[in-house]
């Protein structure tokens, strides 16, 4: 029997000006699978995660979502995913509750589950507390918590999240993927994500793909990709498909916050 | 926020007013209070709408813009609902200016044309908050704000004959003054608050609505093009 394909890319290219951010680049999703897509900074993981959401329009090739074009029917595509940025997105100078608020709002959640869904979700990243805080107010790890929260609001058909335990403690952490493994089993919700963090693609994924410069150097499950490069963790496979060179990026704010984690952990 | 926004039209109501006033009178053409009135008053709605449009560049680089361009609502009506807000602050902010005036002694010819003032404030604010839109929507960052602040709004605001009377100048600079928008926004309050103007009234209200019209199509197109 075939997937239902949730996600389907084919051969898709983004150029600025001489630079292919992403470079003939094509994978599937299947409907209710976890991916996880992972590659060094600046490797086209953003860009590509921009493309399939309609915030940037390809320069070739052909994206599908639940069947749908971006580029031609965005209004549609957008009724069906849901996101977490690796940037922050949320309005500092309303509260948190006024935030979740209006994403419901902009979401068409209507407002008695949209309560509901606010309190449950604040409760359960410890943001409840300081729910009639201003954002601006919020520590660092707070609004990422709240980031999170706030995509989780409504229940898209598809879940994209980028990067989203960037600037996380380890029990935050664990909150978010319990909960994405609860979503996506008790809701079939599919999950597209990226991380640095090799065990939690590890812990979640049922597929990975591995892009590199612009380009897919691998693809497969966890144990497919550790026995294609003959390595004992996923991380050693990541190390063998992509080389140990740091990569230049043009520093975003989530790139600065990552070098100095790493810089912390040295 | 809008009151802090009230101290550059208070400095040219008090500085100008009564600074420029007694040349004005000299030179025969009555209280330049009653004439700039309605300038400061155009002033403050200028700069409160057209920077309510700018400040998208605040939301792209804090980061909001993404959640509002990836929500399931057509981007023209995020645009509009944008527009109209700022408009609907400028106008506000219009009204104390409004205010601030007949305090320092403005007197308007009659009380009854107060409406017809607030018809055109609101007119006024939606073409340059749509004018806002239309450039905030193309602006990748705030190293472009400087260039549009010299460029555009000061022109804009220095051409329409909020300062000084819009007879007997050059012909280039009549020319000018006629393709400025608020030239006509500022020359209808004039004509409703004072009973004189250059333009009719009709015509002025046919300007700002074919031109608020215009600029909310200019900055809908600019919104629905934006990539982030």
């Amino acid at each position: 029997m075939e997937w239902l394909k949730m996600i389907k890319v084919e051969n898709l290219v983004k150029r600025f000006g001489e630079v292919a951010a992403v470079d003939d680049v094509s994978f599937e999703v299947d409907a209710g699978e976890i991916f996880a897509f992972l590659g060094p900074n600046g490797a086209g993981k953003t860009t590509t995660i921009k493309m399939l959401t309609t915030l940037l329009k390809p320069t070739g090739g052909a994206i599908e979502i639940d069947g749908l074009d971006p580029a031609k029917q965005s209004y549609e595509v957008r009724k069906r995913f849901g996101i977490v940025f690796q940037d922050p997105s949320l309005d500092q100078e309303l509260t948190a509750l006024e935030n979740m608020d209006l994403h419901g709002v902009l979401y068409h959640v209507p407002r008695k589950v949209r309560h509901e869904r606010t309190e449950m979700l604040l409760k359960l990243f410890e943001l409840w507390e300081r729910r009639n805080a201003y954002v601006k107010e919020f520590s660092g790890g707070m609004k990422r918590r709240l980031e999170i929260a706030r995509g989780f609001l409504h229940t898209p058909k598809i879940l994209f999240l980028d990067e989203p335990t960037l600037g996380l403690d380890p029990q935050s952490r664990n909150q978010l993927w319990t909960h994405v493994k609860n979503l996506n089993e008790t809701e079939g919700v599919t999950v597209f994500l990226t991380t640095h963090y090799m065990d939690e693609a590890e812990r979640v994924a049922d597929r990975l793909a591995v892009i590199d410069h612009g380009k897919i150097v691998a693809q497969g499950s966890p144990d497919e990709l550790k026995q294609q490069t003959q390595t004992d963790s996923l991380e050693g496979a990541f190390l063998a498909l992509t080389g140990s060179t740091i990569r230049d990026e043009k520093g975003s704010s989530a790139d600065q916050m990552r070098q100095i984690a790493k810089m912390w952990r040295r | 926020m809008v009151v802090a926004s009230l101290g550059q039209p208070l400095l040219y109501l008090l500085v100008l007013g009564f600074g420029f006033g007694p040349v004005f009178q000299k030179a025969g053409n009555g209280s330049y209070l009653q004439f700039v009135a309605p300038g400061v008053i155009g002033m403050s709605v200028l700069f409160t709408s057209v920077f309510s449009g700018i400040g998208l560049l605040w939301d792209r680089q804090f980061g909001f813009l993404k959640e509002t361009l990836v929500a399931p609502v057509p981007r023209i009506t995020v645009m509009i609902g944008k527009t109209l807000g700022g408009a609907t602050v400028a106008t506000i902010q219009g009204l104390l200016v409004l205010i601030i005036c007949l305090i320092a002694g403005f007197r308007p010819v009659s009380w009854a044309t107060l409406p017809i003032a607030l018809v055109f404030m609101i007119l006024t604010a939606i073409v340059f908050a749509g004018l806002g839109m239309a450039i905030g929507s193309t602006l990748q960052d705030m190293q472009g704000f400087q260039l549009i602040m010299n460029f555009v709004v000061m022109p804009i605001y220095f051409l329409s004959g909020a300062l000084f009377p819009l007879t007997g100048l050059p012909s280039v600079l009549s020319f000018l003054t006629r393709i400025d928008p608020l030239s006509y926004g500022i020359d209808g309050l004039r004509s409703v608050l004072l009973g004189a103007s250059q333009f009719e009234p009709a015509l002025s209200l046919a300007v700002l609505g074919g031109v608020s019209l215009l600029f909310l199509a200019l900055g809908g197109y600019s919104f629905s093009k934006i990539q982030l």
